[in-house]
């Protein structure tokens, strides 16, 4: 498929972006924006009904993202400004001061394509929650798509949206978590086990599939496959299987790379793995 | 105005009213309850708005998150639980999905306060105020009676951004006028004095006119204005009420820290240095008993408000001499 080669060049530019990005203010987190590239990606330029301009915070009439796990900002922001939601040069301001990019997303600075502040982890699945309701009420058949970390599923907010989604049939919600295995201290495994995630979403009521988040085709599919899940009782979540640093070797399946900016060599070193293929800012 | 007792109701119930009122007028209007629909007078907009009604549960933290959301559909949002889980319990969640977020939602709280009595010092929040009042961009009122908690309810409800409403649980005097209009950080003058100013705000506002009668069998003229708005502060009255009296006193249901006492004494520090009481719990937690009595016991009644105005005054004249 030619559009699933299209979506895999879009990815590698973005990549690009992000480790410049973190390079240039020696700050942010490129170990989960890289893992999560391929979705978000996929999600703009491909599975959801958008109009970035003008922006409308009401989102009426189209789907709406909700990014929880905030900190993995550099993915997002080049993810909105290369699908025409701000100018890609505005990229270069990413955590300076006086910036609409802040180091977490947020509605503050008037950024187009942000429609709720997150950081602080737990609070994404509520709002997005919020959001279908109100879809709902208005008569508004479009999706609302959240997404996660598997760190974050540690707070205890996330449960009780998710006890809400299901048991009040919130049934236009497809949330995805990034399952990369790390957090900040180590793996999730070392620092407080998820268990059966699978089986606890299920649990819960949701409607659960499995995706590949290193894999443009297997994501792509999921996601249509859960488009068609939506409005029969259940809310979807995807649990997606990625790779923290995906895309530059010597970054990926370590923690390491949660928080960390690469040096001029460890940059160069990155960019050598990730051909530019649509123009950097 | 005289300001007589029209009848006698909880504050709670004006905001019953109000959101039902706001039901019929305003399609935009929801509401969100977790697990307290009679404690906070909403079963009746709950039964005649079944679907523009939420039950939450337990789960005040992804109430306040679903309420956020709500707005981005164009929806008013109006939360509903008691004080205590209204504020601290949720505290980041509204900081950051809120606040930070500039999202319109109305954040009503009742059971605020002693006042709610036999439930005892886990349920009767102090800090609430000084808690809300500290987050940019959040307006924070707390209404004295009946007819102000449902006028207040319908004012917020025209205003875009987020808003604290603080009212209560017991049945208390209901003064003011059904018609008085509800101006947000507009403070209401209730009497005119020339001694000392006295700003009072929810069920002390009664207590403050209480105590003016006191005042005034002893010869001591107080200004008596309620400060419905906590934030943003009504300066202008307060400042042109201290140019006249020269020394004020404070009376409020919450810590003296963070409280309303707290914000007029920093406007005076910073434009009009003059002495202050201030009427309100001392650094303590609260306990269980008879809302009259735990009010005695913690000192926020009429009577300690004219001990607070007596020392006021007699503090100003020792400047003066």
């Amino acid at each position: 498929m030619p559009e699933i080669k299209e979506l895999e060049l879009i990815s590698n530019q973005v990549r690009r972006d992000i480790v410049r990005m973190v390079h240039a203010v020696n700050s942010g987190h490129p170990g989960g924006s890289l893992g999560c590239t391929d979705f978000l990606v996929a999600l703009y330029f491909e599975i959801m009904k958008k109009e970035p301009v003008p922006f409308k915070m009401d989102g009426k009439g189209e789907d709406l993202f909700f990014l929880s796990n905030g900190h993995i900002s550099p993915v997002f922001y080049s993810v909105l400004a290369r699908s025409g939601y701000f100018d890609v040069k505005e990229l270069s301001t990413f955590r300076k001061l006086n910036s609409r990019l802040q180091g977490h997303p947020t509605t503050h600075e008037g950024l187009p394509g942000v429609r709720m502040s997150s950081g602080s982890l737990g609070q994404g699945l509520s709002v997005a929650i919020g959001a279908a309701l109100a879809k709902k009420l208005n008569g508004d058949n479009r999706i609302v798509y959240s997404l996660h970390g598997d760190g974050e599923l540690q707070e205890g907010q996330i449960w009780e949206a998710a006890m809400y989604a299901a048991g009040k049939k919130v049934d236009n919600l497809i949330s995805t978590i990034d399952m990369n295995g790390q957090q900040i201290d180590g793996s999730t495994d070392n620092v407080l086990p998820l268990g059966n995630l699978r089986a606890k979403w299920e649990a819960f009521g949701w409607d659960v599939m499995d995706m590949d988040g290193a894999n443009m085709n297997n994501i792509v599919a999921t996601l249509k496959k859960a488009k068609e899940h939506t409005g029969k009782g259940k809310p979807v979540m995807i649990l997606m299987k990625t790779n923290m640093g995906q895309g530059v070797d010597f970054m990926m399946g370590s923690h390491k790379w949660h928080g960390v900016a690469p040096n001029d060599e460890q940059l160069a070193q990155a960019l050598a793995q990730l051909p530019e293929t649509a123009g950097d800012y | 105005m005289n300001y007589t007792i029209l009848d006698k109701k909880d504050t709670r119930s004006g905001f019953g009213a109000g959101l039902f009122e706001l039901g019929r007028t305003n399609p935009e209007v929801v509401a969100l309850c977790a697990d307290l629909t009679g404690s906070l007078k909403m079963d009746a907009f709950q039964k005649e708005f079944p679907d523009r009604f939420f039950q939450i549960g337990i789960a005040e933290a992804n109430m306040i998150g679903i309420a956020a959301g709500l707005t981005i559909g164009g929806k008013i949002p109006f939360t509903g639980t008691f004080a205590n889980f209204s504020t601290g319990r949720v505290y980041d969640q509204i900081r950051q999905s809120v606040a930070y977020s500039g999202k319109n939602v109305k954040i009503c709280a009742s059971h605020a306060g002693l006042t709610l009595g036999e439930d005892g010092a886990t349920h009767q929040i102090l800090e609430d105020i000084g808690l809300m009042k500290m987050l940019p961009g959040m307006t924070v009122i707390n209404p004295c009676d009946y007819n102000q908690t449902k006028a207040a309810t319908l004012a917020i409800a025209k205003h875009t951004g987020p808003v604290y409403l603080r009212f209560g649980r017991p049945v208390v005097p209901n003064f003011t006028p059904p018609d008085q209009p509800f101006i947000i950080g507009k403070a209401l003058h209730l009497q005119e004095g020339t001694d000392v100013s006295i700003f009072a705000t929810g069920h002390l506002v009664w207590q403050a006119l209480e105590a003016a009668k006191v005042l005034k069998d002893k010869g001591i003229s107080a200004e008596i204005i309620n400060i419905h708005t906590i934030k943003p502060l009504d300066e202008a009255a307060v400042l042109n009420s201290l140019a006249k009296t020269r020394c004020a006193v404070s009376a409020e249901e919450h810590q003296m820290n963070g409280g309303l006492g707290d914000s007029i004494a920093q406007l005076l520090a910073r434009k009009h240095p003059a002495p202050i009481e201030m009427v309100a719990v001392k650094d303590s937690f609260g306990e269980s008993g008879t809302p009259e009595q735990l009010m005695t016991k913690y000192g926020l009644d009429a009577a300690h408000i004219v001990l607070a105005a007596e020392k006021v005054m007699q503090r100003k004249h020792a400047l003066i001499a």
